[in-house]
């Protein structure tokens, strides 16, 4: 395992210093549209591509095991607007099941 | 702060409370899967008093639990991450107080604070909606996380599906980003970059590279998808 405390220092740091960009330093000038729209776009796209990348992956190499079924079953909870920590469950314990098969 | 609650901040303290209690019971979800990715208790409880932004923490996590690099973990947390200073934009008008109070209210940017604020009409219910969300959260938010890493450490994170715990957290909160079209084509774009480098590139550098997918936003488009609306949509847990 990689972690370690600079990880969390240096997310620390830098996750502020983006809190306090927009809110501090830039202040009420504002972005231009286009810019806003395409930043606004950030968690769509790399909650996507977690979702999909720690599924079909294992390390450097592609690999469809439990998690996809996993996967679908959170899929479908999340689309039937169940809580997320409904959502969290139902994925981890299907997992669970079928590892333990 | 007051605690005497007249009839118009009573529904804005109530909705604070309660989008604060979901959070909680998120961040015990975060502490479990985070000492299960590789954290122990106290790197998983400073991520959330220091760090404070839900996806990023989660983001860093999942890298790390799949054998990134701290480099690999940090790109797609911090790129995550970016997005608050968007929010900072949009909230930085109804802040006129002092450097010092700002730089404290900065810490507390987030998905659910600029929704909550961003929905109220006026200044004084803004500000009310900004600090109730702000403290109820974040407390929430700490506690949940040191009691799921406290729990998390007595199981074996394999066994409990775990990682895929991680999996679910994010399609939960991928889902309120689809409704709109370039929701959508950066949700797909993002999904096949992250897929097809996954061979070529270190491991967590695909969830970066991921990011090129926001450039779909240049699409030209119906621009009435403003900012503000855009903040509230996310109102579920981010």
């Amino acid at each position: 395992m990689n972690m370690s405390w600079a990880l969390v220092i240096w997310l620390s740091i830098g996750a502020y210093a983006f809190k306090m960009l927009g809110f501090v330093v830039v202040g009420s000038r504002k972005l231009p549209d286009v810019l806003s729209r395409c930043l606004m776009l950030i968690p769509a796209a790399l909650l996507a591509a977690l979702v999909f990348n720690s599924s079909f992956t294992s390390g450097q190499s592609y690999a469809i095991d439990e998690r996809a079924i996993g996967l679908g079953v959170a899929i479908i909870a999340a689309w039937r607007k169940l809580p997320l920590i409904v959502v969290v469950i139902l994925g981890a314990a299907t997992t669970a099941f079928l590892r333990a098969l | 702060m007051k605690f005497r609650l007249e009839p118009e901040v009573r529904p804005v303290v109530t909705s604070a409370l309660a989008l604060s209690g979901a959070v909680g019971v998120f961040a015990l979800a975060f502490g479990v899967l985070a000492v299960g990715a590789g954290a122990n208790v106290w790197q998983a409880c400073a991520l959330s008093f220091f760090t404070f932004t839900g996806a990023s923490q989660m983001s860093a996590m999942t890298v790390i639990g799949t054998g990134g690099s701290v480099g690999g973990a940090l790109g797609g947390a911090l790129l995550l991450a970016g997005r608050n200073g968007v929010y900072g934009l949009a909230l930085s008008p109804y802040f006129n107080e002092s450097l010092g109070k700002r730089l404290l209210a900065a810490h507390f940017v987030i998905d659910e604070t600029t929704a909550m604020m961003t929905a109220q009409t006026n200044p004084r219910l803004q500000k009310i909606a900004f600090w109730t969300t702000a403290i109820a959260l974040f407390s929430l938010w700490n506690l949940g996380t040191l009691l799921g890493a406290v729990l998390g450490s007595a199981i074996d994170p394999h066994t409990f599906g775990l990682d895929v715990g991680f999996t679910a957290a994010y399609v939960a909160m991928l889902f309120p980003h689809l409704k709109t079209v370039n929701g959508r084509f950066a949700a797909a774009g993002g999904a096949l970059i992250s897929v097809v480098l996954a061979p070529f590139v270190p491991i967590g550098l695909p969830i970066l590279a991921a990011g090129l997918a926001i450039f779909v936003g240049l699409r030209p488009t119906d621009s009435s998808v403003t900012r503000s609306a855009t903040a509230s949509d996310n109102e579920t847990v981010q």
